[in-house]
């Protein structure tokens, strides 16, 4: 039963597949970008189940405390979800205009007049 | 007192002067700041290089924390080298922003196009710079958020889809990355690029070693447009403003190839990536079949910025092939042509800008009896399409013959042979359009409209500078051939 | 929803509460859990109620346009310069040991100042977010079709 141990790393092998998969295969931007941010939520996870440390706690430092679960990791991906949120934003933002502009956000419907041009 | 500071300096001038610019808001007020700022990074780079060359790499600690644990700005040869490639390059194209970004961009996002133009240089200056695998990360996500928003700027609504089409790809190219960072993360326990190349070298048989050196080649190989996963490029730029193209042609993916570098060679070892991974044999096959299909490509493009982002993909194929060669002397012509592409595209995609600011298009039926109508534009794009295809007394020639050089050092004539075939390729696409430049007869009416010199005068700079390096290689190939060896660990 | 007699009285009684926890989030960052990033979010999660209940045009009118821009760029010039002050002051770029009379005072003095730079980005820039999406102003990018 040694894999069920693993779970979490089950649980973020699922969604970075899940997320990649519906990047590559979804034609509709907006979900395009629902598939991105999954994609990128699986990386969090990665990042977050290595900073357990079993038995430990929160990094505080507190008397009679000796194990404590390694910040890092949560730190830098504090920073990566900072990132993922301004790369969704921007996203969204072309999304918007590109419905402005071409009055549809389906794949397909854009690439019809790039190839007239 | 400042020299210590150089290399916090030369990230931190361009990254604080971007919400300056926010705050001053003047598209004339920007422009003149974020030039004023690109030839001070220039000089800082133009310094650090000459310390490095002197006295040996120059370790930084960022808040006076000590590496392994704080995070460090390392400048060796490799990348003092690169940050004078992207600064130089920096600070001429942004010389020549004004007169187009007025024309090709909307008024009232003109001092956002600096702004982000001042963050994907500090992004790019600072990925080269850095000595931590995470924070190469943060600075690479800087400069790619920064120049999805600069290729959207444009009016003209296939921008806009190209800049999709790159947000997504960067994306997944930086978080394969990022995972390809965790997964070491978890096997060392460290991010600092000097101390991980310590340590891995202790754990190469481990599979999540192995499993990062696959995520890292597949994210890095993403951001550079090495040839499978290019689709972003071409249209990216084709469709950006002028004068970022000429930036991102010149200087985006040179930094990728960088990171490539420092990621296979000095955290994984020349050993670990070109013995125990497959790694060398690879990089030429994609590199072979780059330089075939994107001068292939190039070929029957109407488009002359499609051609030559086209020829891109396949001039990053030389510089693939020259990593992949696994050799020092292949590595010099890789990084030679690093520095040489920069100054031929960064020049070409300048012709485009002053072409287009004239004549309103860069598709080739435009160009009928250019060469007439704008000889002196004509004439730098005869120059750096010549040092394009390689010809001798270019700078183009030099990388090329170094390639070659590095091909036959290991016994593979035909890969010799290939790149030859390959630079005639080049000639078609070239000639195509000098031929209609010059031979075509102009419409009628049509006058000779000379491109301002405000535009003329940088693109000219970087076209002289493909044949001053051409014929004195001293100064590039000395530099080069160090950089070279240091990270094949020969020699210094 | 501002004819939501309901939400309305709610909102107005949470959003001081918002922004005060979200002070504290801010101020209590150095000895527990926190910092500017949340902090940021939670002021501007407020301002976001506030938007959504009361319409777009009285959000701009507490807080116009100018000001979140000002907020955006002082907030990383604040970040930035407190490093440079470390450069002014003989340490390194970030080092905040020399801002105060010993080395771990001046670290907490300087994470203090950096953190509310960081708040004051991250609160105007959620803010720029939201408005920027929710009143889509469409006379600002002319499409060339």
């Amino acid at each position: 039963m040694e894999w069920a141990g693993l779970y979490n790393y089950w649980i973020v092998i699922f969604l970075m597949m899940a997320g990649l998969y519906v990047v590559i295969a979804s034609g509709n931007l907006i979900k395009k970008m629902v598939g991105l941010n999954i994609f990128q939520a699986s990386v969090f996870l990665l990042y977050i189940t290595m900073g357990k440390v079993q038995g430990g706690t929160a990094p505080i430092i507190e008397e009679g405390i000796r194990v404590y679960s390694n910040p890092l990791p949560h730190v830098l991906i504090l920073t990566a979800i900072v990132v993922g949120v301004a790369t969704t934003a921007l996203g969204l933002a072309i999304i918007v205009r590109i419905n402005e502009a071409f009055g549809s956000i389906e794949e397909d419907d854009l690439e019809k007049p790039e190839e007239a041009s | 007192m400042i020299s210590p500071h150089l290399p916090a300096l030369q990230i931190v001038l361009p990254l604080l002067s971007a919400p300056v610019c926010v705050l001053l808001r003047r598209s004339i007020l920007t422009y003149a700041v974020t030039v004023a700022i690109c030839w001070l990074t220039f000089a800082i780079a133009v310094l650090l290089l000459q310390q490095v060359l002197a006295s040996g790499p120059i370790s930084y600690r960022l808040g006076g924390w000590a590496p392994p644990w704080g995070i460090e700005y390392r400048v060796d040869t490799v990348n003092a080298y690169v940050l004078l490639i992207v600064s130089a390059i920096g600070a001429i194209v942004i010389t020549a922003a004004r007169p187009t970004v007025e024309r090709e961009v909307g008024e009232d996002v003109q001092y956002l196009f600096y702004t982000c133009a001042l963050l994907c240089l500090a992004g790019m200056l600072g990925v080269t710079i850095t000595g931590d695998a995470f924070n190469l990360f943060v600075f690479l996500e800087i400069s790619s958020l920064s120049s999805y928003v600069l290729v959207s700027l444009r009016r003209d609504r296939r921008a806009l889809t190209a800049a999709f089409h790159y947000l997504i790809f960067g994306t997944i190219g930086a978080t394969f990355y990022l995972i390809g960072v965790g997964l070491l993360y978890q096997a060392t326990g460290t991010l600092n690029i000097a101390d991980l190349a310590v340590r891995v070298a202790g754990v190469t048989d481990s599979q999540s070693v192995r499993a990062a050196f696959a995520f890292m080649v597949v994210g890095i190989a993403i951001k550079a447009a090495v040839f499978p996963v290019h689709i972003w490029l071409p249209n990216a730029y084709a469709y950006a403003p002028s004068i970022v193209s000429a930036l991102l042609a010149a200087t985006a993916t040179k930094v990728a190839i960088y990171v490539l570098l420092r990621v296979f060679l000095t955290i994984f070892g020349p050993v670990f990536a070109f013995s125990t991974m497959p790694l060398g044999e690879m990089l030429v096959a994609l590199a072979v079949v780059a330089m075939f299909v994107g001068s292939a490509v190039a070929i029957f493009q109407e488009d002359v910025k499609r051609m030559l982002a086209y020829s891109s993909v396949a001039q990053i194929g030389y510089m693939i092939l020259g990593i992949g060669l696994a050799t020092s002397l292949g590595l010099t012509g890789g990084i030679l042509h690093l520095f040489n592409h920069a100054v031929i595209k960064g020049g070409l995609f300048l012709v485009m800008a002053c072409v287009f600011y004239r004549i309103g298009s860069v598709q080739l039926v435009d160009f009928a009896g250019l060469g007439r109508r704008m000889p002196w534009t004509m004439a730098a794009f005869v120059v750096g399409g010549l040092s394009l295809i390689g010809v001798p007394l270019t700078t183009g020639f030099v990388s090329k013959w170094y390639l070659i050089l590095g091909a036959l050092d290991k016994g593979w004539w035909w890969l010799a042979v290939l790149i030859l075939l390959s630079s005639l390729l080049a000639v078609i696409y070239v000639w195509r359009v000098v031929e209609v430049a010059y031979f075509r007869a102009p419409p009628e009416a049509a006058t000779r409209l000379e491109a301002p010199v405000s535009l003329l005068v940088p693109t000219w700079v970087l076209i002289a500078a493909n044949i001053y390096f051409g014929i004195d290689t001293r100064v590039s190939v000395g530099v080069a051939k160090r950089a070279a060896e240091a990270l094949m660990g020969v020699g210094a | 929803m501002s004819h939501h007699l309901i939400v309305r009285v709610v909102s107005k009684l949470l959003i001081p509460f918002i922004l005060l926890f979200a002070l504290y989030v801010q101020f209590h960052g150095d000895f527990g859990p926190g910092g500017g990033f949340q902090a940021g979010v939670i002021f501007a999660s407020a301002f976001i109620l506030y938007a959504l209940v009361f319409g777009l045009d009285n959000a701009r009118r507490v807080l116009p346009e100018w000001v979140t821009r000002a907020g955006i760029a002082l907030g990383v010039l604040i970040y930035g310069g407190t490093g440079v002050v470390g450069i002014l002051l003989g340490h390194n770029y970030l080092d905040y040991s020399p801002l105060g009379s010993t080395a771990p005072l001046g670290q907490h003095i300087g994470i203090s100042v950096i953190e509310f730079g960081v708040g004051m980005t991250v609160a105007s820039v959620m803010a720029t977010i939201f408005l920027a999406f929710a009143g889509r102003n469409r006379d600002l990018f002319d499409l060339e079709e």
